[in-house]
């Protein structure tokens, strides 16, 4: 029993260590800059005046995908890094970033259809940008099935990396799609509104005050905070692992 | 093949499938010629050691060189020079035989002329020209384990993996396999065969190894020895 | 000491068609799944004349993608089981010429399917469907399919729920090509102008032949470990 306990201080060291001192900045930073760019988007911005108030919910909804889009690019990054150097880190940042991408991305789509039920008079529509926001959804929830589904630890890695690089192209394509299929309803804040899109706005100074900060985080910060945390959680739960395979195996 | 005196050469080779050890650090060298027969229960680490040596799958820890080569890296030039008996018989059912041989001949860069007169050599050694144009389907256990070592000799490999080659095999087909070994013996190729029946080693093998829970518990040459004192190491 | 890359795949493609000419296993199940699935689509949306030149290129391209849905996973069950993979990986090959081998046979196969397909839905939904460009635009997408699903059905062949994850991390994966596809389609049917349909099947060119690139790269890391 001696021995287990000792195998349990060295592979669960991480159980009982604090964050390390730029996680734990990062974090506070992250959750100040979230406090305050909800005040930005909530108070300082002024009410639109077509919309009123259920408008401040895109200073969430529309900086919600872009974080997606941080993590899930990262995501790439990770499984290509893990396919050239075979170092499993890379594939725990993939994963990290599947799960913060894929929560993302469901504020992303709840946000929206919040706003749509008032400005649409619907919850849920098929156009084709909500489609594929929907498809890009179901591609991440796709890859936790089949990650769950493979049971050699090596292969799952390899695997799931190609995954993760190959279901990127559904969140391009969610970006790209009203070049490729123009009659989307969904409206554009920068740049040109497709030409039947519904419940657009001016992006005045003060959307712009309260976008822009708004914007940055959820690009950055919050992705990268969130993911760093997945990856400290992930290695106690390898660390686990072993340890319990090694008491099995003596 | 690079010119070196061990034809295989492993080096505290670990293979772990997730933390599961399947290998644990083993130390082996293997000279060219040599009939290595490798013993062991079901889970002792043979199929695994075998997938290593062709190159199927990745050691997780050590070193491992093939025929002078490196394992894995280096696995694409020492491919051609190896063939591979698994368990499983590694056949097409819909192809006929003959088809099956000239697939692999064809993977393994024969041209078509010199295939075609390898084929017909081959079937005519392993007694299978009466089928030679007969489904796979349609092959008893038996023969397919005949065709699959013609496939996997047809390239002239120089060294010789077989994994379980015995299950399954009558009497008659078990008598055939020996004669087969010991000729491939003869012609000088390497020769690592795995079985876990202790009552099985071949009596072309020139050695026996016994693994146990990923280690070799047991290295001897065959002639020296009593067959008892194997069974004791292994049943250990 | 490496078998030469064309060597390989036709003798990967080779033994796939002569399996499947002695077998039609392949064949017999994916075509009679399109017609059933054409035959189901004109029933269930009980379509009359003007409904039909609405939906015929959806039906067409769901039809053809669950048609190579099925002809994949057989396939890569076919390697699988028969152990052939582990015997084709241990020869001197090269991975990519694995997959461009797998990828000609399957596309061959959703190939014929799809050139059934064609003239039996001209003559059910009494449409002309054998036009040139529309015969383009069927190859291009098929090849698209079958390049993402050779390295898809590779991967899922060798995962625990097997056959049933396949149109799960598929179907996803293919969506930018049934959405160029289908409106490729769509305006060669309705007689559109050149210039419409050809940016489409320009697009769906151009995406094919990424995937293409990027799946023959990864295709090593789905083979063996």
């Amino acid at each position: 029993m001696g021995e287990i306990k000792a195998l349990a201080q060295e592979d669960l060291r991480l159980e009982t260590s604090v964050p390390p001192r730029l996680l734990r900045l990062l974090s506070l930073v992250t959750v100040l800059g979230f406090g305050g760019t909800l005040f930005l988007g909530l108070r300082a911005a002024g009410t639109d005046i077509q919309q009123g108030e259920i408008q401040r919910i895109f200073y969430i909804h529309m900086p919600s995908f872009f974080g997606a889009f941080t993590a899930f690019g990262l995501t790439v990054v990770g499984g290509a890094l893990y396919l050239a150097r075979g170092s499993e880190k890379w594939d725990r940042i993939a994963l990290a970033g599947v799960e913060v991408g894929l929560a993302f991305s469901l504020i992303n789509l709840l946000t929206g259809s919040i706003w749509a039920r008032p400005i649409w008079n619907t919850w849920w529509t098929w156009d084709p940008r909500l489609t594929s926001a929907a498809i890009m959804c179901l591609t991440y929830a796709a890859y936790l099935m089949l990650r769950a589904g493979i049971d050699d630890r090596m292969r799952r890695r390899a695997f799931m990396s190609v995954y993760g690089i190959l279901a990127f192209v559904t969140v391009l394509i969610t970006l790209f799609i009203i070049r490729v299929v123009p009659e989307t309803i969904h409206p554009v804040i920068v740049g040109a509104s497709p030409q039947n899109a519904q419940g657009g706005f001016e992006a005045t100074s003060g959307v712009v005050t309260a976008l822009i900060p708004s914007l940055l985080l959820w690009l950055t910060l919050l992705p990268i905070t969130l993911m760093w945390h997945r990856v400290r959680l992930e290695e106690r739960l390898d660390a686990l692992d072993r340890l319990k395979m090694r008491v099995l195996s003596e | 093949m690079r010119d070196e005196p061990a034809i295989i050469l492993a080096e505290r080779l670990s293979k772990a499938y997730g933390n599961l050890p399947a290998l644990r650090s083993l130390d082996l060298s293997v000279k060219p010629g040599e009939f290595v027969a490798l013993l062991g229960a079901n889970g002792s680490g043979k199929s695994t050691l075998l997938r290593l040596l062709s190159g199927l799958s990745k050691p997780t820890g050590g070193r491992l060189r093939v025929g002078g080569w490196e394992m894995p890296g280096e696995a694409l030039a020492v491919r051609a020079r190896i063939g591979l008996v698994a368990h499983r018989p590694l056949l097409y059912e819909n192809l006929t035989a003959r088809e099956n041989l000239d697939f692999y001949g064809a993977l393994y860069g024969i041209d078509r002329r010199e295939r075609a007169r390898r084929i017909q050599d081959s079937l005519r050694a392993f007694d299978l020209h009466k089928r030679a144009d007969s489904l796979a389907r349609t092959f008893s256990r038996g023969l397919k384990q005949r065709l699959s070592i013609a496939r996997a000799t047809l390239h002239q490999p120089d060294l010789l993996l077989l994994d379980e080659p015995y299950s399954g095999l009558d009497q008659r087909a078990v008598a055939l396999l020996d004669e087969m070994l010991a000729a491939a013996r003869a012609e000088g190729r390497t020769i690592v065969l795995s079985t876990h029946q202790l009552t099985r080693v071949p009596p072309a093998a020139d050695r026996a190894l016994v693994l146990s829970r990923g280690r070799i518990s047991f290295d001897a040459a065959i002639g020296s020895l009593d067959l008892s004192e194997i069974y004791r190491s292994a049943s250990a | 000491m490496k078998t030469p890359f064309i060597t390989c795949v036709a003798a990967i493609v080779r033994k796939d068609l002569r399996a499947e000419i002695r077998s039609r296993e392949l064949l017999s199940v994916m075509g009679l799944f399109a017609l059933l699935s054409v035959l189901l689509f004109s029933f269930a949306l009980e379509l009359d004349r003007q409904a039909r030149e609405e939906v015929v290129s959806g039906v067409l391209w769901v039809t053809l993608i669950f048609a190579s849905l099925l002809g994949l996973n057989r396939s890569m069950a076919l390697e699988r089981d028969q152990g052939g993979l582990d015997a084709i990986l241990a020869a001197p090959v090269s991975r990519a010429a694995i997959f461009v081998g797998k990828l000609l046979g399957n596309f061959v196969f959703t190939g014929i399917v799809g050139f059934v397909l064609l003239p039996l839905m001209t003559a059910l939904y009494g449409m002309n469907l054998l036009r040139a460009p529309l015969i383009l635009t069927t190859i291009i997408g098929l090849f698209g399919f079958a390049t993402v699903g050779t390295l898809l059905a590779t991967l899922t062949v060798q995962t625990r729920a097997r056959e049933a994850l396949l149109p799960i991390a598929m179907l996803p994966i293919v969506l930018p090509f049934v959405l160029t596809a289908v409106r490729a389609t769509k305006a060669i049917l309705s007689g559109a102008a050149a210039n419409e349909w050809q940016s489409a099947l320009g697009m769906l060119a151009a995406i094919t032949l990424i995937y293409f690139l990027l799946c023959l790269l990864l295709y090593e890391y789905v083979v063996g470990e």
